[in-house]
């Protein structure tokens, strides 16, 4: 492409985290572009689980817990106002969700986290305790290795194919989407910045990283660093079945189409996100020990998707102090986060800065100096 | 619509829906109910549109079938077997315990 383009707002990675953001500037009437890589990028926003989850996120940060627990809540709102924007169904549901424990001790060890956690969080949700009898009543289809479960009632699940779909396609009516479009390097130009690609330069205003494990190259380019790292999780799912699963479990759950999809595997692999028969295998396990009936059912694909973790495994926040104007946004849970990340976050970078409530979440939390 | 490039003597027999149909054991299921004539193999979940094979290699879903009670089996991925017994899919298949 010949010439150059000017935008208000280059947002990089056009994921569920960029694809949030950029609607969120858009919607509040700013000039953006939204440059994504491609099928080449690892790409979390297209393997992930789709569950809007609450239950334990937080533990050992309240802010998390609280922005979590907030987000969570604003889920509905969110969905209805996106749906009938870009007239898609994002299949959200919150019928509340289980954590399944297979020994007293991980039931124990998991109600006295729970209870901590109640106790930091400022925004209220609500846990539930149960054993195995308890489990039962609301969902008999339980397996006997269950010893018991956590039930929290906010959590929920959506379609997060539907989600980044709907996202982009509200997003394009007024912003500029430019699939295909990996981004080199990006430098600070006088009061703006220079984004350049293979099918040409842009200058904008201010930027923002959102580009998942591809922020890792890209922030060194404006004096900040992205500390994520990759860790896969290996998921399957089954042929298409009548309903039958009424809530949610924290690694299974029945898509409204009716494939029963489930994984939760953490491996340090590096940037390999291919399957591998061992972890299939026991995950398999696990969902069958979880569910017995789920041993007639036939799995008809699997596939190995990158998380994108920070070291503490909450969200980075941050704005260059070098190059102001110049933002880093990462989270590994860009599902449940996105009513957040399209909202009062995309509020806060349309103005040209994050709030202080945001600064918990600056990288400043991995550099403490030892006193 | 589908023939025999080299027609010879059918060896098997099937059901699909009370319906008798020739054909060779072993040979390709949802060919053999092409060729037959079969067009709906199963209707849809959500509004009961008919559906029938697309891609013929198992990636599609759309020729879903029940082959002797046991249901979604994919029939482009089948071969057939004298005397068994298959069924139109109606809807998402049910989990039994
Ligand atoms: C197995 C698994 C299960 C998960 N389950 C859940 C869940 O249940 N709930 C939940 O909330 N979250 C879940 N997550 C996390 C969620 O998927 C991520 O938080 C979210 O997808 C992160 O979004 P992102 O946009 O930051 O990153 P990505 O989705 O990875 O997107 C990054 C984008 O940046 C683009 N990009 C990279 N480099 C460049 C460049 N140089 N120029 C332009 N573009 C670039 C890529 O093309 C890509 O589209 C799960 C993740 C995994 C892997
Ligand atoms: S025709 Fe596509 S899966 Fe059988």
């Amino acid at each position: 492409m010949a010439g150059e383009s000017t935008t208000e707002f280059a947002v990089i990675g056009g994921g569920i985290v960029g694809a949030s953001v950029a609607y969120g500037l858009a919607s509040s009437g700013k000039k953006a572009t939204l440059f994504d890589e491609g099928d080449v990028a690892f790409r979390a926003a297209r393997g992930n689980l789709g569950n809007v989850w609450v239950q334990g996120k937080g533990a050992g940060g309240p802010a998390y817990a609280d922005l979590t627990r907030q987000a969570a809540k604003d889920w509905n709102e969110f969905a209805l106002k996106l749906e009938s924007e870009s007239g898609i169904d994002l299949h959200f549901r919150r019928l509340g969700a289980f954590f399944f424990c297979f020994s007293d001790t991980e039931l124990e060890r998991r109600t006295r986290m729970l209870s901590d956690l109640e106790a930091s969080a400022t925004v209220r949700s609500h846990v539930e305790v149960m054993d195995n009898a308890g489990i039962r009543k609301m969902l008999p289809e339980v397996g006997k290795a269950v010893v018991g479960a956590t039930f929290c009632s906010d959590d929920g699940a959506t379609n997060p194919f539907h989600l980044l779909r709907a996202l982009i396609a509200v997003f394009r009516r007024s912003g500029d989407y430019r699939a295909h479009h990996a981004v080199e390097s990006v430098s600070p130009d006088g009061a703006g910045f220079r984004i350049k690609t293979a099918k040409g330069e842009w200058t904008a205003d201010r930027v923002i990283l959102a580009a998942g494990l591809g922020n890792r190259l890209l922030a060194p380019f404006l004096g900040l660093s992205a500390p994520v790292r990759p860790v896969r999780g290996q998921i399957l799912v089954t042929e298409k079945l009548n309903p039958f699963l009424r809530y949610g479990i924290s690694f299974i759950r029945q898509t409204v189409e009716g494939g029963v999809i489930f994984g939760e595997s953490s491996e340090e692999t590096g940037l390999d996100d291919r399957t591998t028969t061992d972890v299939l295998r026991t995950t398999a396990q696990r969902a069958v020990a979880a569910l017995p009936l789920l041993a007639r059912a036939r799995a008809v694909r699997s596939w190995g998707a990158l998380r994108v973790m920070s070291p503490d495994g909450m969200p980075i926040y941050t704005e260059s102090a070098k190059y102001p104007g110049a933002f880093l946004v990462t989270v590994h849970s860009g599902v449940t986060l996105a009513p957040f990340h399209a909202g009062p976050l995309a509020a806060a970078l349309s103005e040209g800065r994050l709030a202080p409530a945001h600064h918990a979440f600056s990288p400043d939390r991995f550099s403490v100096p030892a006193s | 619509m589908f023939q025999l490039l080299d027609p010879g003597e059918f060896d098997a027999a099937f059901d699909f829906e009370g319906r008798t149909i020739s054909a060779f054991e072993g040979e390709n299921l949802a060919a053999a109910l092409l060729r037959a004539g079969v067009r709906a193999f199963r209707q849809t979940p959500r509004s009961g549109a008919a559906r029938g094979p697309y891609c013929m290699m198992g990636v599609c879903f759309e020729c879903l079938v029940t082959v002797d009670g046991e249901p979604n089996r994919q029939a482009c991925l089948e071969t057939v077997r004298s005397g068994m017994i298959v069924e139109a899919q109606a809807g998402s298949a049910e989990i039994i315990q």
